[in-house]
C-alpha cells in the first residue's frame, strides 16, 4: 500500500474547504477516513461550485417548463423546440475568478468551456455573447483586464470560428476586485440527435478523447468558491490554458461521432474534470464506474491519481460508448489528430472505483458524492427597503449637457473598441451583431429562412438597490430586447453572480433577486432552461452588485423581418409606447450627471410590459415600422440618440407638459419603446395602441442634422457621434 | 469559366463551410472538400484555401498549413495554371509556401480587427474580378490578426508593375505596405486576398461586395 491510500484527517479535509458536518458525512457513508484521492474528489464535488449547495433550494423556484422546452436545468445545457425538427441549446456560464488572476485564459477558457456545454448535446455552436463587468476605469487594474479579457475572448472564439455576436459591457467601483466574465454559447441541433449525460447500462466502454490532462486547474472549482483574499494572485496556477485549435477538431469531430450510433452518453470536462464528468454519467446513469488511470493519456510524468482526477485541463471529453464500437469512433478522433483512449468501463456496483499502478486508489459510492450533496438553507435577510426619488427634487440642469455626459459614460459609450476584435461574421448567417443598430443579435438558422434572436441583460444598479425589483426587471428588459428585435421570446439562461453566500446579507440578495426573475418569468411565459451560479466574488469583505445576468433566445420566423434601430428616416415620427412617470431612482442620469446613487429603482409592472410587448410584436409584423429601440440606460433622450445615430439623421424630441427636462429625458420608467413611423401611419397606430391598452404618444420627429431635447440647444449629431465613439479607445490606448 | 472547385480543409479551417456554401450558390455545384492530409486533387478548376486559423497559427499564421501533404498537388495545380485562391488564412499559406510573394505580419494596431472594409478595385482584368469592371470600389469585410502585407520595394514595384495588386484598402486598417488587401502572381491564376468575399454575399447578413467575385469565378459578367 502506498502513502496515498493512507487515511486522511480533518485538518486535511478543512484545508480542501470541507466544513466539520461535511467531513462527518463523508465517515459515515464510507464508514472509515477517505484517502488522499477520495478526500480530493468529496471536496471538489462538495464545492459551492460543483454542489449548488447554498442555491440549490432557491433555484427551484425559477419556471423551468413551457411549451418549448425540450430540455430544462440539469443537462449540460438547455434545449428548445424552434421548429422543423431543429432544437436550440443554449446556456451562460460564469470565468470570473480564473479571468481576474489571468484575464487572457481566464476568460478564453470561459469561452471554450461554454462551447463544450453546447456540443457535448449535440448542436453546432453557431453564436457567442460575454457579458462582462469591470470595477472603476480609474482603478489601476481596470485597463489590463479589459485589455486581456478582450482578447482572450477573441483569441479563442475567432479560432474556433464561431461568431461572438453579442453582450454588455459595464463599469463600476464594486467589482474593483472582483470582474465578472460571463460567456454565453448558442448552438442548433436537429431534435433526433441531442446526446445527454446519462450512462445508462452497465459493462460499457468509457473513451477519453480530446486534449492530454495535465497539472492545471487542479482546485479551481474550489478556488472559484471562496472569497479573493491577499494571497489570490498566488493562485495563478490554478488558471487554465485554452487551446482553441484543439477545441476546433474536437467539436468536428464529436459532432462527426454523434452521426453515428456509438454514443450512450457524453459530457465534457469541466469543473472538477474527470472528477465530475465521469461522477455525473455513472450517477445519472444509476451505474458503477471503473477507471483505470494509467490509461489517461498524461502531458506530465509522475501525475498522481488525485491530480489527474481533480486537473481542469481543457478541451477534453469522456463519452460513454455501445459495447463493440470502440474502433469506429476512436477512428473518427484520430482522424482529427486528437488523443484518444479506453480509460475504463461501467459497472453494475454503483461504486467510482480507481486503479492507480496496479493498486486501487478509490472506492466510494456514487449516490452520495451527487444526489445526497449538502444543501443548504443558508440565513438570510431582507434586504433594506431604498425610498423613491421624487423626480421635483433633482435639479434639473440643461438636458444637452447632460445627453453628452452620458453618451460619452463609460457604461453608455461605444464598445466598437471590444467588437471589432471579435469575430462577428464566421459562419456567414450574422444577421445583426454589436454595433448592428439592434437591441438583439440576430443570427440565421443555416440553410433556413428563420433566425435567433438572444441577448443577455442586466442592471446591476437596480438589483443593489432592490433586488426583487432588479431581478424582474432583468428577465423583462431582455425579454423586451428580443421583442425589440422581431423575435418572439422563447427560454432564458441565466448567470447568478453575487457574494459570500454565508453572508446574509449577500444571502438576501441572492433569494430575492430569484424571486423577482421567477415572477417576471412566469408573468412573461420565459421558462429557464438552464443556468450557473457564481458566488463568493468577493474580495476582503466586500461583494460586486448583486448582477443576475439573464441571457434570452428568441425566434424570429422570416429573418427577412428582423428589426433594428437603425431605419428611420428624416420625416419620420416618434411614438413612445408605454407610461413615463419620470422615474429618477438609481437612474443612469443620476449616478453620471447628479453624481449620486440612490434611491429605489424603476418598478416593472409585468402585465403591462407583455401588453406593450405584443403590440409592438404585431406593429412590427404588420409592417408599420422602421425602426424599435427598447428604453433603457439614459431613457428616452439615450434612446433617441442612438436611434439618431444608426440612422445617420437627427431627431429632435418635444419637452413634456407636466414632467420636469431631466425625469421626462432621462427617466428610466420600464417597459417602453420608442418607435420610428412614417407621419401617415401614426394615427392608425395611436388608435391600435389605444386599444390595446399601451399609452401611446409622439414625441419627435427625425430630421436634419442635429439632436435637440426641447428648448434646450441643438447638438450636432456627429459631435454626440464622436464624443460616443471616443471614450473607450481614448481610454484604453492613450493611456 | 469554372466547372469544378475543390475547397482544401485543414485542421483549424473555419470558414470552409462558408466557401464552399459561396460558390455552389454562385460559382459551380460541383464543390469537393479535400482534407489536408490528402495527397491528390480531384480534377479541378479551382482550388480555394480557406480562411480560418490552420493549425491554431502556430509558429506563425499558415506556416505549417503550408507543409501539409495536399500542398504539393495544390502547387502543381498552380503550376499548371490552374487557379488557386486564398482567401485569409489562405493568403497566409500562399505566401508561406512562396506562391506568392512577401509575408503577412501582426496588424499594425497589433489586435484582432473585425470590420468593413471600403476596397479599390485596382485590376478588373482578372478571372477572378472580371465582374467587378466598371466599379472603382467595393466593400468587403476584414477579420484577421495578421493582414499586415509586407515585401520589400524592388517586390513591391514589380506587383504594380505588373498589374498584380488586385485590391487595396481605402483606409488600410493593418499597415500594409500600399494598402494591398490583395495580390496574383506573375502568370496571374494565384490570388490571395485578406478580405472575406464569401461573407459578402447576401443583403441579409451584411454587404454584396464579394458576390462579383464568385460571379467571375462563375464566368458571369455582373
Amino acid at each position: 500500500m502506498s502513502a496515498q491510500n493512507n487515511p486522511t484527517s480533518f485538518e486535511q479535509a478543512q484545508a480542501l474547504g470541507l466544513n466539520e458536518d461535511e467531513w462527518g458525512v463523508i465517515l459515515k457513508r464510507l464508514g472509515r477516513a477517505p484517502n488522499q484521492t477520495e478526500l480530493g474528489i468529496f471536496s471538489v464535488m462538495w464545492s459551492e461550485h460543483c454542489s449548488y449547495k447554498s442555491s440549490r433550494r432557491h433555484l427551484r423556484k425559477l419556471p423551468t417548463t413551457g411549451k418549448c422546452v425540450i430540455c430544462g436545468p440539469g443537462e449540460n445545457a438547455g434545449v428548445i423546440d424552434i421548429g422543423d425538427g431543429l432544437a436550440c441549446i443554449f446556456k451562460m456560464e460564469s470565468h470570473n475568478h480564473p479571468s481576474y488572476i489571468e484575464p487572457y485564459q481566464g476568460a478564453a477558457t470561459g469561452v471554450g468551456g461554454i462551447m463544450r456545454d453546447v456540443f457535448t448535446m449535440g448542436a453546432r455552436p453557431v453564436a457567442l455573447l460575454n457579458a462582462l463587468r469591470f470595477g472603476s476605469p480609474d482603478h489601476p487594474k481596470t485597463r489590463a483586464l479589459v485589455s486581456g479579457v478582450v482578447a482572450g475572448i477573441g483569441g479563442y472564439g475567432n479560432c474556433v470560428g464561431v461568431p461572438t455576436v453579442g453582450g454588455e459591457t459595464n463599469f463600476h467601483a464594486g467589482y474593483d476586485g472582483n470582474i465578472l466574465v460571463n460567456a454565453m454559447c448558442v448552438g442548433i441541433a436537429k431534435q433526433d440527435s441531442i446526446f445527454y449525460s446519462a450512462a445508462k447500462g452497465a459493462g460499457n466502454p468509457v473513451l477519453y478523447v480530446g486534449a492530454k490532462t495535465g497539472r492545471d486547474g487542479i482546485h479551481g472549482a474550489t478556488m472559484a468558491s471562496a472569497e479573493f483574499d491577499d494571497e489570490t494572485e498566488a493562485k495563478r496556477p490554478t488558471v487554465q490554458v485554452g487551446d482553441p485549435f484543439t477545441e476546433k477538431r474536437l467539436i468536428e469531430a464529436c459532432l462527426e461521432l454523434m452521426q453515428t450510433s456509438c454514443i450512450v452518453a457524453i459530457q465534457d470536462m469541466g469543473a472538477a474534470g474527470l472528477t465530475s464528468s465521469s461522477i455525473e454519467m455513472a450517477d445519472k446513469g444509476g451505474v458503477g464506474i471503473d477507471l483505470d488511470l494509467d490509461k489517461v493519456p498524461q502531458r506530465e510524468t509522475h501525475m498522481t491519481p488525485v491530480e489527474m482526477m481533480l486537473s481542469e485541463s481543457q478541451e477534453r471529453m469522456l463519452i460513454v460508448l455501445r459495447p463493440g464500437k470502440e474502433s469506429e469512433a476512436q477512428a473518427i478522433f484520430e482522424h482529427w489528430e486528437l488523443d484518444v483512449a479506453l480509460i475504463g468501463k461501467t459497472t453494475d456496483t454503483g461504486h467510482m472505483v480507481l486503479h492507480h499502478k496496479g493498486e486501487k486508489v478509490c472506492d466510494i459510492p456514487i449516490a452520495p458524492l451527487g444526489d445526497d450533496a449538502p444543501n443548504y438553507d443558508r440565513p438570510w435577510v431582507e434586504p433594506p427597503t431604498l425610498p423613491a426619488i421624487n423626480a421635483d427634487e433633482i435639479a434639473s440642469g440643461d438636458p444637452a449637457k447632460a445627453l453628452i455626459t452620458l453618451m460619452q459614460s463609460p457604461d453608455m459609450a461605444s464598445k466598437r473598441w471590444i467588437w471589432e476584435q471579435y469575430d462577428r461574421h464566421v459562419m456567414a448567417d450574422t444577421i445583426k451583431a454589436s454595433g448592428g443598430a439592434s437591441d438583439a443579435a440576430v443570427v440565421r438558422v443555416h440553410d433556413t429562412n428563420k433566425a435567433l434572436a438572444m441577448s443577455s441583460d442586466c442592471t446591476p444598479r437596480y438589483v443593489l438597490a432592490d433586488p426583487y425589483e432588479g431581478g424582474k426587471q432583468a428577465v423583462a428588459e431582455c425579454w423586451r430586447n428580443l421583442i425589440a428585435s422581431g423575435a418572439r421570446p422563447m427560454a432564458v439562461t441565466d448567470c447568478l453572480n453575487f457574494g459570500n453566500p454565508e453572508r446574509p446579507d449577500i444571502m438576501g440578495q441572492f433569494v430575492r433577486a430569484i424571486d423577482g426573475m421567477a415572477e417576471a418569468c412566469r408573468a412573461l411565459g420565459f421558462p429557464v432552461v438552464s443556468g450557473n451560479v457564481s458566488l463568493y466574488n468577493e474580495t476582503a469583505g466586500t461583494a460586486i452588485p448583486p448582477t443576475p445576468v439573464i441571457g434570452g433566445v428568441g425566434l424570429i420566423d422570416n429573418a427577412n423581418t428582423a428589426m433594428g434601430f437603425g431605419g428611420a428616416e428624416a420625416g419620420d415620427a416618434l411614438v413612445l409606447l408605454g407610461a413615463t412617470t419620470g422615474w429618477l431612482g438609481a437612474s443612469l442620469y443620476l449616478r453620471e450627471v447628479e453624481g449620486r446613487e440612490e434611491g429605489a429603482p424603476p418598478p416593472v409592472n409585468l402585465e403591462q410590459e407583455h401588453r406593450t410587448g405584443m403590440l409592438v410584436h404585431a406593429l412590427i409584423h404588420g409592417g408599420q415600422v422602421r425602426a424599435v429601440h427598447d428604453l433603457s440606460d439614459g431613457g428616452l433622450a439615450c434612446a433617441a440618440t442612438e436611434m439618431a445615430m444608426a440612422s445617420r439623421c437627427g431627431v429632435h424630441l418635444v419637452a413634456s407638459d407636466t414632467l420636469l427636462d431631466a425625469a421626462w429625458f432621462f427617466g428610466e420608467d420600464q417597459g417602453r419603446y420608442l418607435l420610428a413611423v412614417k407621419a401617415d401611419v401614426v394615427d392608425p397606430l395611436l388608435d391600435q395602441a389605444h386599444e390595446a391598452g399601451v399609452d401611446a404618444k409622439v414625441v419627435g420627429t427625425m430630421k436634419d442634422s442635429d439632436v435637440v431635447l426641447g428648448d434646450a440647444m441643438p447638438l450636432a449629431l456627429d459631435l454626440l457621434s464622436q464624443k460616443h465613439e471616443n471614450w473607450l479607445p481614448a481610454y484604453m490606448e492613450d493611456a | 469559366m469554372i466547372v469544378s472547385a475543390a475547397v482544401i480543409v485543414f485542421p483549424g479551417s473555419n470558414c470552409d463551410r462558408d466557401a464552399v456554401s459561396a460558390l455552389s450558390k454562385h460559382s459551380t455545384k460541383r464543390v469537393h472538400r479535400v482534407w489536408h492530409r490528402d495527397t491528390d486533387l480531384p480534377k479541378v478548376d479551382l482550388v480555394i484555401l480557406p480562411g480560418g486559423f490552420s493549425y491554431g497559427d502556430y509558429l506563425r499564421s499558415g506556416a505549417i498549413a503550408a507543409r501539409s501533404p495536399i500542398m504539393t498537388a495544390v502547387q502543381s495545380h498552380a503550376k499548371r495554371g490552374g487557379l488557386l485562391v486564398g482567401i485569409c488564412n489562405g493568403f497566409q499559406i500562399l505566401t508561406e509556401t512562396h506562391l506568392l510573394p512577401g509575408a503577412l505580419m501582426r496588424n499594425a494596431g497589433l489586435k484582432f480587427l473585425c470590420k468593413s472594409t471600403p476596397l479599390r478595385i485596382e485590376n478588373a482584368d482578372t478571372p477572378f474580378t472580371r465582374a467587378y469592371a466598371g466599379l472603382d470600389q467595393t466593400s468587403i469585410p476584414i477579420a484577421h490578426h495578421d493582414g499586415n502585407y509586407f515585401a520589400d520595394e524592388d517586390t513591391l514595384d514589380r506587383l504594380e508593375g505588373g498589374g498584380q495588386i488586385v485590391f487595396r484598402y481605402v483606409n488600410n486598417p493593418n499597415g500594409s505596405s500600399r494598402d494591398i488587401a490583395g495580390i496574383t502572381n506573375k502568370a496571374g491564376n494565384v490570388l490571395g486576398m485578406m478580405p472575406h468575399p464569401e461573407r459578402a454575399i447576401d443583403p441579409l447578413t451584411g454587404e454584396t461586395g464579394g458576390l462579383a467575385f464568385f460571379k467571375s469565378l462563375a464566368g458571369v459578367m455582373a
